[in-house]
């Protein structure tokens, strides 16, 4: 299978059109906004409904409160914000507001992992998923590009029922997904075969993944690439078919190895099959400064490092 | 109706759960009796035997762990059994410690006990309901009522969600702080000083009321100015007692997070009849 960089795109971008797109067709679909609506793909929404559009100022405590009391009063609230602030300063009312009454509200996780670049550490969401993935009733989404985060945020609005997180990034990334694929909330989609490894990555790390294992073949290394772009709920059975068919898994993802897609994997796979996993991430640490593919290469983020990383385990 | 009957009656069921459960909160529950009792039975419009009616006026408990208040009043209102106000802390029962969506109790409009979060959720149903306009229900814009505690003013969300309630000028908004003056490590102002409290929410743009929490006139009276308010906001800052309607226990930080025992549950009852 060859996937084909259509262009590069911020997966941003595909969000805030994705969120339009459901807006158009459902009106009870309204948005938050806190003060960085471009920056977080909501201002296609902002500029098309104006009158659904709710400026609530840098507060994200109250965002969060307030979409919950717009879901109950049968409201779609779409908040988005950058990904450290959604998930980390507005955790409380996340896990009470929203995730204890159980309503439908989207968030937004905006600027994910340390390809945000130059901003450093404070604006990098590295630990998002763990906090936001540990809370009952959430659904957690991280779509590889921008074609799939479009539709993804489509789904999570207009088909998902309780609260949904979705993560994407700020960096133009290439954008290879098809247009008609099939795509369903909670299950992964195999990006290619292979019968040695299984590599399972989510968001911008399934293409480097998918880079990765062109490379690896060249070594003799047959990668099985796994696009895992639902933390919560996990898609078992993906994994259960990759830890029998091949010989150790890899996870790859711009997060902490903690508490993110590594610890989801490594605690399905412990219970139901065991097999060697091997987490490649942010290995316990904060992020820096630096052009989005310098942090990715530092960090072994980028296609040479996840090859680098299973060359190490595999020999 | 005889709404100092309703309050007794009230009272007698908050104090017969918590009895019966052995933990809760009783200061708070009984101190905001009166409001709850003016607000259900002649303020609201809502439909007990409707609770989901698209028209109601909606009641967000910010303090949460005043549920049996909010429980006993619902009850007293006939929106489920009264004899259900026996369950309360107990497994299975809908009446949990703190108030739960989960559990589907009927006229219960959000989950509640975090503190800080209650205004932002009563404001997101106003927005709401200023979008839906008089299109829903009793033909004028539904109103939503938010009841905080005095305490709960430390809480720096409760500011983020003043400051936005003013803006979007949501006058169909009302908040009620129960200004019973103690927290559970003392008096409000030894603890973290919140006066000049009215000056704040003034100063945050909203239209202010202080009243006597006890007296049912003064109660009706800043209700209605609340109804008639355009363009802002109201809070309505009672002045209370906690424990109200039991002597022994009236103004005692002690009986924050402390009930009766079965015997004192008899003297408390016995006084409140006198």
């Amino acid at each position: 299978m060859n996937y084909i960089n259509k262009g590069n795109k911020p997966t941003k971008t595909g969000f805030g059109e994705g969120v339009l797109a459901a807006a158009q067709q459902d009106s009870r679909v309204v948005g938050l906004g806190a003060d960085i609506t471009n920056s977080v793909g909501m201002n296609f929404f902002a500029e098309a409904f104006p009158d659904r559009f709710f400026s609530m100022g840098i507060a994200e405590q109250d965002c969060v409160a307030t979409a919950a009391g717009l879901a109950l009063s049968g409201k779609i609230p779409v908040f988005s914000t950058y990904g450290v602030f959604a998930a980390h300063r507005a955790n409380d009312q996340i896990r009470i507001s929203v995730c204890y009454n159980n309503v439908h509200v989207v968030i937004g996780g905006a600027h994910a992992g340390v390809s945000v670049g130059p901003d450093g550490a404070t604006h990098q969401a590295l630990e998002d998923m763990a906090t936001m993935r540990v809370l009952p009733n959430m659904t957690v989404i991280s779509p590889c590009d921008a074609t799939q985060a479009k539709i993804a945020t489509e789904k999570a609005i207009l088909e998902c029922k309780g609260p949904v997180y979705v993560r994407f990034g700020r960096e133009t990334v290439p954008d290879f997904t098809a247009k008609n694929q099939e795509f369903e909330i909670g299950k992964a989609q195999l990006m290619r075969e292979g019968n040695d490894i299984t590599i399972v990555a989510t968001g911008h790390e399934v293409w480097e993944a998918l880079e990765a294992a062109k490379i690896l073949e060249q070594k003799n290394i047959s990668a099985r690439v796994i696009n895992m772009h639902t933390i919560k709920p996990l898609d078992g059975d993906i994994l259960m078919k990759a830890a029998s068919e091949t010989r150790m898994i890899f996870t790859v993802e711009e997060h902490q190895i903690i508490g993110g897609l590594g610890s989801a994997v490594a605690e399905y796979l412990s219970e139901n099959h065991p097999i060697k996993v091997v987490r490649i991430g942010m290995k316990d640490r904060f992020g820096e400064s630096g052009q989005a593919s310098e942090l990715m290469h530092k960090f072994g983020l980028d296609a040479e490092g996840i090859v680098n990383q299973v060359l190490r385990e595999w020999a | 109706m005889d709404l100092q009957a309703k309050a007794k009656h009230i009272r007698e069921l908050i104090l017969t759960a918590l009895a019966e459960a052995g933990s809760g909160h009783t200061g708070g529950s009984l101190d905001l009796v009166d409001i709850f009792t003016v607000l259900y039975f002649n303020h609201l419009r809502h439909d007990p035997k409707h609770p989901d009616w698209e028209g109601r006026d909606r009641v967000v408990l910010s303090i949460g762990h005043t549920a049996p208040v909010l429980y006993a009043t619902l009850a007293a209102a006939g929106y489920f059994p009264e004899d259900e106000m026996l369950t309360l802390r107990k497994l299975g029962s809908r009446l949990q410690g703190h108030p739960s969506y989960e559990f589907r109790l009927p006229g219960l409009e959000t989950s509640s006990g975090s503190l800080g979060q209650g205004l932002g959720v009563a404001l997101g149903m106003a927005l709401a309901a200023k979008m839906d306009g008089t299109s829903v229900g009793s033909g004028t814009v539904n109103r939503v009522f938010c009841i905080m505690g005095d305490g709960e003013q430390q809480e720096g969300s409760v500011w983020e969600s003043a400051m936005a309630a003013a803006h979007h000028k949501l006058d169909n908004l009302c908040a009620i702080i129960d200004r019973n003056r103690l927290q559970i490590d003392g008096g409000t102002e030894k603890v973290m000083a919140i006066d000049p409290l009215r000056d704040k929410w003034a100063a945050f743009g909203w239209h202010t009321i202080e009243i006597d929490g006890h007296d049912f006139s003064q109660i009706k009276m800043a209700l209605e100015m609340a109804d008639n308010e355009k363009g802002k906001p109201t809070v309505i800052i009672a002045d209370t007692i906690m424990g109200k309607g039991v002597k022994s226990i009236e103004n005692n930080n002690q009986w924050h997070g402390k009930v009766p025992t079965k015997e004192q549950l008899k003297d408390f009852l016995h006084e409140l009849h006198q």
